[in-house]
């Protein structure tokens, strides 16, 4: 077999293994600049895999990888599926993104003797979030959410505000809790089936009926898998640890890490428990609806007054998760879509716009000093002082509005035809009526930036450097492609949603 | 050529390359704009083009009718007047916004489905306001805010019903629509708050004259006339519009007559003018739907014509309060020469643009058999001759001299009013050029005797009118004064109410806390304590409470699963 041959067949195991062994590396080599360019090389190595693994899903259907040649389901199985390959493009493109960025933004932002250690951190970070994407065995998306979740952890205690230990430390709490859930999940599955193996647990799981234990089960998963990703009321941790992170690793965490969590959550419920179980006989599609509606309306109402930029669009950030539980909530193909195009519109739509916060942080500091908080005390007239980093933001929560022509408008779209599907007109107003507090919290910057007159003394301009600049524009221009060329992220989702959504 | 690429692009992206130039570069862009799209749309054949699949819906960009194309030409006519208006204004936004507003309204005559021309409908709302906004101060900020809330709620209308529609027919063409079941009611209402429904017009008399003296030009010319193509694309023949536009060009004729700051007795005479067309429309045959077009057409004009003497006579003198201005003719004789052709085109005096259009309406009203409509019209073109065709003119330029010695309207602005009076005169003349243009086959000849003489009595006996009330001294005089109309309601009452709602929930709150006072003020020291600046949701929260939420949801879940 030639190299390429060996190189193709080994892909799922490498998009792993990639990341994960550059990350002892960068540690041995200390220099940070070529901590940067392996880090750089492994991030691009890993977008280059997950679009070769896509195209090899699309061409020839799901691939299974026996790790170890162990044939599942007594080895632990990589499997690649059209939603997994989705997901793996959203989180290694984002880190693709996030790297070039990352060595200005935290020349600033980190002291120097921690930016080796930042680069490793990222990288186990990265590994952990497409571990937990690709891998088909229960026991083993545990094990990568401890390793991206421990090595977050860390990222966020580089933040040079000192609440960012604090917030740290919180997410840490909060995080092994959700941790803990799972893994109790997960072990009364193993309990009850004997297995590990995903879509061997789904089979005996069908077969096996439900018991006391399952219903454990899917409570403790579904509360984890929430505290993970952030659903309102178990968003606590959030906002904080958003806030004081470094500006890079707020763009990373926001754009992949709750995306990967819905992730889970997706496959958890149509492909372990099944749809009839969690949709059909318990109360969960309820449950999931309300709880997303208060994520819509209290999580977008609280940005509104919030005085920090990032504070403000970490809330908008809980918002958003509600849209995408609001769309599994109604377990039908357009719901599904809304849901799984989501993660990808909102992880471009809301990357770029803290790219370019934390672009923006830089240019409002003092030369040479550690940047501040971006306060809305701060940000008048920043238009005039930043105008590519300004229009940006604007242009970034023009998709969070769902304006037609950014991509956030497809999800909205889907939305409300879910919506309309399921008769309950209601829902339409009410998913219309959120997009109007999203407006409000994007008008109080464009007041804020375009309409006061900068501070005296505070008229030159800042604009952010270019290697900053120029990751930001390009989600941003991502952003309005994806939203009038839809073939690619609807119809992808499209196709998964009929796969998983079997009651059609 | 084939047509696929739609016409508002040139000038939407066009408009996004403007802040590169300047000085006479940047001028000759702009006014090759709208002739760069002219020429592309003469190439265009007839039919439908630029068709694409969204969402599995098709997009048609670019549909080519006898009633788009009437309304792509007169509104790219519109943007070159416009635009030669407003050369020597130095402020790029209001170019780039101009251009874009105007570019979005010639994309949705063009769009041949509901959802294209929904965005074109946004589009309008979002790059018109900037026009208002860019006279820069309080007040404006705060009449631009409440304008655009107006026409985005005309947008959301439009789309919920076009919502509806598409559940209802399957179908998201932008055909006739008709006043059947909720999905027509909520896309007329969309419809009708653009083209100013009485009730729904206050945003016109609001906003318009706070614009800046050219954004007025550019306002006038497409917002409303948007209107009336959506309308008589998608409701022709509704009864209903009959009377609402009847009652539409009546009422705002007394509150033209009082009002006292010239643009807005336009912004009025405006909406009065859209109740013809609106009636045409509800009257639905062929010479009421050529009528009510052709007025729109000719409207643009001449409304255009008034709205930029006005726009003159505001930059020259600081002011256009008809109490203040008088005797202007002395300083600026060309712009006195100009707006009296509009203000006799508007009053459809023979051989002026409005008189060949006009007739066409009332004819069909004459048809049809509508006398009291047909009535009610004639009192209203008496009341607009009244108002705009002498009053306006004799207020700024005539009457008692105020004094005022200013310098003649810029030469770029001349060159405009001069194009436009040239086209009201030249359509008065030779009516037979714009009615080749008309959707249906023209069969109407304006200048019959009979519809000669009606029309010069009703116009000299208006006139004897004015001059009787005027030295009898009953003519309501030029105060300074503002006019109570329905926006009253939402502006002072709406705000009345909530203040009394608040003072009432202050007081019961005041009496509560008298009589828990102990309790009280332990509890809101409570709050205070723990509270940091922020309330429950805003504030942190300790991590040991985050703990006790998530054993709440999963109790909760347990609590579900097991029950379910």
């Amino acid at each position: 077999m030639s190299i390429g041959q060996t190189i193709g067949a080994n892909l799922p195991a490498l998009q792993v293994v990639t990341p994960l062994l550059a990350a002892p590396l960068v540690l041995l080599l200390r220099s940070p600049r070529l901590a940067y360019a392996v880090t750089l090389a492994a991030s691009f190595a890993s977008l280059a895999i997950a679009i070769a693994l896509w195209q090899q899903v699309a061409t020839m259907g799901p691939i299974s990888y026996a790790m170890g040649s162990w044939p599942p389901p007594w080895g632990i199985e990589y499997r690649v599926d059209r939603l997994s390959a989705f997901v793996l493009l959203l989180v290694s493109l984002m880190a693709a993104v996030v790297v070039p960025y990352s060595r200005t933004s935290i020349a600033r932002e980190i002291p120097a003797d921690s930016h080796t250690l930042y680069y490793v951190m990222f990288l186990l970070c990265l590994a952990g979030l497409l571990g937990i994407t690709i891998t088909g065995d229960a026991f083993n998306i545990f094990v990568f959410l401890e390793v991206s979740s421990l090595s977050t952890y860390v990222l966020i205690a580089f933040g040079r505000d000192r609440r960012a230990l604090v917030a740290s430390y919180q997410y840490l709490i909060m995080g092994s809790i959700g941790a803990t859930f799972i893994v109790i999940g997960i072990g009364l599955l193993y309990l009850m089936t004997g297995t590990l193996n995903l879509v061997d647990m789904a089979g005996r799981l069908a077969a096996g009926g439900t018991s006391r234990p399952v219903l454990a089960a899917l409570a403790f998963l579904t509360v984890g898998i929430s505290l993970k990703l952030a659903l309102f009321p178990l968003h606590q941790w959030l906002p904080n640890a958003y806030t004081h992170a470094p500006s890079a690793v707020t763009a990373f965490l926001a754009a992949t890490a709750t995306k990967v969590s819905v992730y889970v959550l997706i496959r958890f419920y149509f492909t372990v428990f099944g749809e009839s179980l969690v949709f059909h006989k318990l109360p969960l599609p309820q449950i999931m609806l309300w709880l997303s509606l208060l994520a819509m309306f209290a999580a977008n109402a609280v940005a509104i007054s919030q005085n920090n930029l990032k504070r403000l669009f970490a809330y908008s950030s809980v918002a958003q998760i509600g849209y995408i539980t609001l769309g599994l909530s109604f377990d039908s193909v357009n719901g599904l879509t809304a849901s799984i195009v989501h993660l990808f519109n909102h992880g471009l739509a809301k990357g770029a716009i803290f790219l370019l916060i934390g672009g923006l942080v830089i240019g409002i500091a003092k030369p040479g000093a550690v940047p501040p908080a971006p306060t809305f005390d701060r940000l008048a007239g920043l238009a005039r002082r930043m105008p590519l980093t300004s229009f940006g933001i604007v242009l970034g929560g023009l998709s969070l509005i769902g304006v037609p022509g950014t991509a956030g408008f497809i999800t909205k779209w889907y939305l409300i035809l879910a919506a309309m599907e399921s008769g309950q007109w209601w829902l339409v107003a009410a998913i219309l009526l959120s997009s109007l507090l999203a407006v409000a919290y994007v008008w109080r910057f464009v007041e804020v930036a375009y309409f006061r007159a900068p501070p005296a003394g505070q008229e030159e301009r800042c604009e952010a450097p270019l290697t900053m600049l120029i990751p930001a524009w390009l989600l941003l221009a991502a952003t309005f492609w994806f939203g009038l060329d839809t073939s690619l992220t609807v119809g992808t989702a499209t196709e998964i949603a009929q796969q998983l959504v079997r009651g059609q | 050529m084939s047509g696929d690429f739609p016409v508002a692009l040139i000038l939407i992206f066009g408009a996004a390359l403007v802040p590169l130039f300047r000085g006479v570069v940047r001028s000759a862009y702009m006014l090759l704009l709208p002739l760069l799209a002219f020429g592309y749309l003469l190439s265009v054949p007839l039919g439908l083009h630029g068709q694409i699949e969204l969402l599995g819906q098709t997009l048609v960009l670019m549909r080519v009718d006898k009633l788009s194309l009437l309304f792509g030409y007169i509104f790219l006519l519109a943007v070159l007047l416009s635009v030669i208006y407003a050369l020597h204004v130095d402020d790029t936004m209001q170019h780039v916004a101009g251009l874009i507003y105007a570019g979005s309204a010639i994309g949705a005559v063009f769009a041949g489905d509901l959802m294209s021309l929904f965005i074109y409908w946004e589009l309008t709302a979002v790059s018109s306001v900037l026009l208002i906004w860019a006279r820069r101060g309080e007040h404006s900020a705060a009449v631009g805010m409440r304008y655009v809330i107006v026409q985005l709620l005309s947008g959301m209308f439009l789309l919920a019903g076009g919502l509806l529609h598409w559940q209802a027919t399957g179908s998201i063409e932008f055909g006739h629509i008709g006043l059947t079941g909720p999905a027509g009611a909520l896309i007329l209402l969309g419809f009708g708050i653009k083209s100013a429904f009485p009730l729904l017009h206050n945003w016109l008399m609001d906003a318009y004259p706070e614009a800046t003296p050219t954004g007025t030009v550019f306002l006038s010319a497409f917002t409303t006339k948007l209107g009336i193509y959506a309308l008589a694309r998608g409701f022709a023949g509704t009864e209903e519009l009959v009377w609402v536009g009847t009652l539409m060009a009546a009422f705002p004729i007394f509150y033209a007559v009082i009002e006292n700051d010239l643009r807005r007795v336009l912004a009025y005479s405006m909406n009065n003018q859209l109740g013809f067309m609106v009636v045409g429309i509800g009257i639905g045959t062929e010479l009421a739907i050529n009528g009510a077009v052709a007025h729109a057409f000719a409207d643009i004009i001449f409304k255009g014509l008034l709205f930029m003497s006005m726009g003159a006579v505001l930059l020259r003198t600081g002011t256009i309060k008809g109490s203040e201005l008088g005797g202007l003719y002395k300083s600026m004789p060309w712009t006195t020469g100009f707006c009296m052709v509009g203000a006799a085109s508007i009053s459809a005096f023979p051989l002026f643009s409005g008189f060949v259009t006009k007739s066409m309406i009332m004819s069909a009203a004459a048809m049809e058999g509508m006398t009291f409509n047909w009535l009610v019209l004639l009192f209203a073109s008496a009341g607009v001759f009244h108002h705009a065709g002498i009053k306006i003119p004799y207020f700024a330029f005539f009457s008692h001299d105020s004094g005022i010695r200013c310098e003649e309207a810029p030469r770029n602005m001349l060159v405009a009013m001069g194009i436009a009076a040239a086209l009201c005169i030249g359509i008065g003349v030779f009516p037979g050029a714009l009615y080749a243009l008309l959707p249906y086959a023209p069969d109407y000849e304006p200048y019959t005797a009979s519809h000669i003489v009606a029309q010069l009595q009703l116009l000299f006996f208006s006139a004897l009118a004015f001059a009787v009330l005027m030295r009898t001294g009953i003519y309501p005089p030029e105060l300074r004064s503002v006019n109570l109309d329905s926006d009253w309601f939402y502006r002072i009452a709406g705000a009345e109410v909530v203040k009394s709602f608040r003072c009432a929930l202050q007081e019961t709150r005041a009496g509560l806390a008298e009589a828990f006072a102990a309790r009280a003020i332990t509890a809101s020291a409570y709050i205070v304590r723990h509270r940091r600046p922020d309330g429950l949701l805003l504030r942190s929260w300790p991590t040991g409470s985050m703990a006790l939420w998530v054993m709440v949801m999963l109790l909760a879940y347990l609590l579900f699963y097991y029950l379910g």
